[in-house]
């Protein structure tokens, strides 16, 4: 390894080096500054700004230190007359048509070009010409343009196809004329697209719905946890006046890197949303909404719990709890609950089938390492849409992708991937399991193994097809092979057998199976006891309680809400709904009122959100990530685990003495920190498959920016292209079967329940599908996401 | 946004179809210019939106990588212009003799400005070329990519009124 390392000599220092690095990596290491626009460690070289020129001693000119290689015993100088002229110059030429309108710009504070034109700039230009105007675009309701500070530098061109992988900021024109922007009238629609707002050196792309609110130097930074998928990225929460002006990414190159998504950037403005729950409030014998204050709130609480437990016994309350909150959170709930007797708790709002829990993992895991994730050399995706769930988990992939990792997918629809997939297989839900018996079948025999007789009986029958023999030849060549399952996969009215076979796969293939779960502490929530059958840290609980699907369906006398809202969180809103309201008492802690909940419940007790809260979150990789209030929430609101650790003390239970959350986290995290995770062993399987269907399917799964209360009330994201879709997608083949062209509208029939959608065709839905995607009001009467419905078109 | 990006034409796609052979594989790309040559000719002079996403469906492109090039270069046109293009040169040479009447000539003869098109779509006056290598048969301009030297004011009325 020796030769590759040299020595190179900055400003009469001599600095250790590798071979074909740039100059530029080499000062960064070891803090010698050089000035720059376009240089990105995380982008290509595109040494366009020049403004890294530095001075190269045998080189008949300065050197863009971006752009050279270096090399042994080569000598630079970075503040000679020849580099700081050099820099000057180019100084000059860069202000030649900035606008110098800093006092109106939001980047003025924090701007790399003001800061650089301090250090290099001059006073008076030489240039008295007129500058030039570029007219402003609108890219849509996340990225604010003002083309004419453009200089030039290309970082968010560049961004766009290496990283977001979607190229649609490009720079047209030529010379004096040539502007960047998207050329026609068209929104950026990357699911990343707020990085090019960092990555703008000057103020040309910056955040819309920050604009003109705060100055950088009046604000207060946190650290803080983005509370939407189970990544965990690292933000810093930007502050005035105890109000969030804005979020960025905090770097943490094992977690995000430096990125963070358009969801995890924007959802703050859900904290400021019109609906938010200020009081608690409680509904009197006439059925009117009354604030009270928060004791007599918790009081009347456990007075209800305990009526209902002395009446039809504790086993009647069930806590239907959210995927996103925080471990303390979580850990205080199952305490209170648990000692008070009652054992039905879960945080699995959008499963199914619940068999075989025995089998489960520690909790939902990856399988590997976050960053190991973009070293695998085959990847295949199982009822997931990455970019959607995760964005920027799909961002690993992709640069596994990008390295020759070779993807490939079973899913229902046929989503749009930011990168090329090796082989895609696009079914129906009920179709899935087949696929993978055949997969597992195609392994079986190329790898010679004899399947045990259950296995055997199982897919004997089976038929493999090339792609099947393809995609497992794949698996098994490949010798750091990742599989992930998701969201589809957790909804599935079979999750057990299609985890049972992808399971048996990846240990006949050697590869690491891993699951994109819901919310953003789902982890958290298994290993803090959120489940009926385990406790704190993954024990077996002491008395197992019922489960979501049963808690519904058993339609019991209580009911506790956390962060739920029936409607769009739960898999069967109307099932979910019906149960609520033949409950005897509800209680929903909320971030928000709405008449649902309030049609609904008895108390409502408004709970801190986000960057409101203190506490803690378990990423995929088991990743503990602490948080702090970034900012004190709105009159009455609450950190949640306040609420709980009083309520434990109304219901008369010991060890609820806690004053911080640091107290809380001495109890958990100890706990949940000794775990190791633990991927899942495969369920028995069934002796045959379930046939598969020939009726009309429904599938629904939740649009990226519908994932929870939060986000849904972002205004911005909320305003964005890929948000709000209002309809029933199907492929052309099914909708000439039903007879109904596109736009027409569609009557659609589930159980008891009707919804009117129009159509939209989208060649990606399988055959014999319907697509509707979650959150549209018109389908709350409807039921199970993933059931049979009737389709045709709609009389009127 | 256009509705619906249009087809190109069969003949269109056959011209792309020997450029991209003439690179190596997968490197369709290259054959930009001279697909969007191509559909610039078929669609009397000038390029649309749509036909640029054409172009960009047809070698596997983002638009934006295809209107970067259509903007960039001069001898593709992006919004609508006369079907007949006329360069006169006015570099040193043609300057000399006389390139700068010429395009008088030419404006007050068309009634339009340089850059600009007759409204009856005839004739498009694109501009004051630099240098188009003809020096020794000064003054010169270029009409449908074809040269005509030693211009008179006489010559040019011949050459414009021919244009169908």
């Amino acid at each position: 390894m020796s030769d590759d390392r040299i020595t190179i000599e900055v400003d009469g220092k001599p600095l250790p080096a590798r071979k074909g690095q740039m100059l530029i990596e080499v000062t960064d290491q070891n803090d010698i500054y050089v000035p720059r626009f376009c240089y990105h460690d995380k982008l290509s070289v595109a040494a366009n700004c020049r403004m890294c020129l530095v001075d190269v001693e045998k080189a008949p000119k300065p050197l863009p230190a971006c752009a050279t290689p270096v090399m042994d015993g080569m000598v630079v100088r970075t503040r000679s007359a020849l580099a700081l002229g050099a820099q000057k110059s180019v100084m000059e030429f860069l202000l030649i048509n900035h606008p110098l309108d800093c006092p109106i710009c939001d980047q003025g504070g924090e701007c790399e070009l003001q800061d650089l034109a301090m250090g290099f700039g001059n006073d008076v230009s030489q240039y008295q010409e007129t500058k030039r105007v570029v007219k402003d675009k609108d890219i849509g309701p996340l990225v604010q343009t003002d083309m004419t500070r453009c200089i030039h530098c290309t970082r968010c061109v560049r961004f766009g196809e290496e990283i977001a992988g979607l190229r649609e900021l490009g720079a047209t024109g030529r010379g004096e004329n040539m502007t960047i922007g998207t050329y026609v009238e068209k929104s950026m629609n990357s699911e990343l697209s707020g990085n090019v707002i960092d990555l703008c050196p000057v103020g040309a792309l910056t955040s819309k719905p920050f604009r003109y609110s705060a100055r950088a130097w009046e604000m207060q930074q946190c650290r803080g946890i983005a509370p939407h998928d189970c990544l965990g990225s690292n933000v810093e929460v930007h502050i005035h006046n105890n109000r969030i002006k804005r979020v960025v990414p905090g770097a943490n190159e094992a977690v995000n890197e430096v990125w963070l998504s358009d969801r995890d950037r924007f959802s703050y403005e859900g904290l400021y949303s019109e609906d938010r729950l200020l009081r608690p409030m409680l509904k009197n014998s006439e059925g009117q909404w009354q604030e009270i204050d928060w004791s007599e709130a918790l009081r009347a609480v456990a007075d209800r719990l305990k009526q209902v437990r002395e009446r039809d016994g504790a086993g009647r309350i069930g806590a239907l709890v959210s995927a996103s909150s925080t471990n303390e959170e979580y850990y205080l709930l199952q305490k209170v609950l648990r000692g008070f007797g009652c054992h039905n708790i879960d945080h699995r709002m959008r499963q199914t089938d619940f068999s075989y829990p025995q089998q489960d993992g520690l909790f939902p895991w990856l399988g590997q390492r976050v960053s190991e994730l973009e070293l695998n050399d085959a990847i295949l995706i199982v009822g997931s849409e990455p970019r959607r769930e995760v964005p920027l988990i799909n961002h690993r992939i992709r640069k596994a992708a990008l390295k020759g990792a070779r993807v490939m997918t079973i899913n229902p629809l046929a989503c749009d991937f930011n990168f090329d997939l090796d082989s895609r297989i696009v079914c129906r839900p009920s179709a899935m399991a087949h696929h993978l018996a055949a997969l597992l079948k195609a392994a079986f025999d190329i790898t010679g193994t004899e399947p045990a007789n259950a296995v055997a009986a199982l897919i004997n029958a089976i038929e493999c097809n090339e792609q099947h023999q393809h995609m497992a030849q794949t698996l098994i060549d490949s010798s750091n092979t990742g599989i992930i399952l998701g969201d589809t996969v957790q909804a599935h009215p079979n999750r057990a057998l299609l985890d049972s076979l992808v399971l048996r796969l990846a240990e006949l293939t050697s590869a690491k199976a891993g699951y994109l779960p819901d919310g953003a502490n789902s982890a958290g929530a298994w290993l803090a006891g959120i489940v009926p059958h385990r406790s704190v840290a993954g024990k077996p609980a002491a008395e197992e309680g019922l489960h979501a699907a049963d808690m519904i369906e058993q339609s019991l006398s209580a009911y506790i809400l956390y962060n739920i809202e029936p409607g769009q969180d739960c898999i069967n809103p109307a099932a979910l709904t019906a149960a609520l309201q033949s409950a005897d008492f509800v209680v929903a802690f909320s971030g928000y009122r709405s008449e649902e909940l309030e049609s609904v419940a008895d108390v409502l007790l408004p709970v801190a959100q986000f960057a409101e809260n203190e506490g803690s979150f378990v990423n995929i990789e088991g990743r503990v990530q602490g948080f702090k209030q970034a900012i004190k929430p709105a009159e009455e609101i609450r950190p949640g685990w306040r609420a709980w650790r009083i309520l434990g003390n109304e219901l008369g239970l010991e060890g609820f003495d806690y004053q911080s959350i640091a107290d809380i986290q001495t109890d958990i995290l100890p706990a949940i920190e000794s775990t190791i995770p633990a991927t899942a062993r495969p369920a028995p399987l069934p002796a045959s498959l379930p046939a598969i269907l020939q009726t009309l399917e429904r599938i629904t799964l939740r649009p990226i920016y519908a994932v929870d209360a939060l986000v849904r009330r972002g205004k911005a994201l909320q305003q964005t292209a890929v948000a709000g879709i209002q309809g029933v997608m199907m492929n052309r083949i099914t909708a000439e079967q039903l007879h109904i062209q596109e736009g027409e509208d569609v009557h659609i029939e589930q159980d008891a329940g009707s919804a009117v959608l129009p159509l939209i065709l989208n060649e990606s839905v399988a055959d014999g599908c319907c697509y509707i995607p979650a959150g549209q009001p018109a389908v709350e009467g409807l039921s199970h996401w993933f059931g049979l419905i009737t389709a045709g078109k709609a009389q009127n | 946004m256009t509705e619906t990006t249009p087809q190109l034409s069969e003949h269109t796609k056959a011209e792309i179809d020997r450029w991209i052979k003439k690179y190596p594989q997968g490197q369709q790309r290259s054959a930009v210019l001279a697909a969007l040559r191509e559909v610039q000719h078929e669609n009397q002079g000038f390029l649309t939106t749509g036909l640029m996403d054409a172009v960009a469906e047809y070698l596997d492109l983002a638009p934006i990588e295809v209107y970067e090039v259509a903007s960039f270069y001069s001898m593709l046109e992006t919004r609508p212009v006369g079907r007949h293009s006329i360069s006169v040169c006015n570099n040193v040479s043609c300057m000399l003799r006389g390139g700068d009447d010429i395009i008088r000539h030419i404006e007050n003869k068309l009634g339009i400005k340089v850059g600009e098109s007759t409204a009856d779509g005839r004739v498009f006056l694109k501009q004051e070329e630099e240098c188009l290598a003809a020096c020794c048969g000064a003054p010169m301009m270029m009409v449908d990519h074809k040269f005509y030297e030693n211009l008179t004011t006489e010559k040019v009325d011949e050459i414009i009124d021919e244009l169908d």
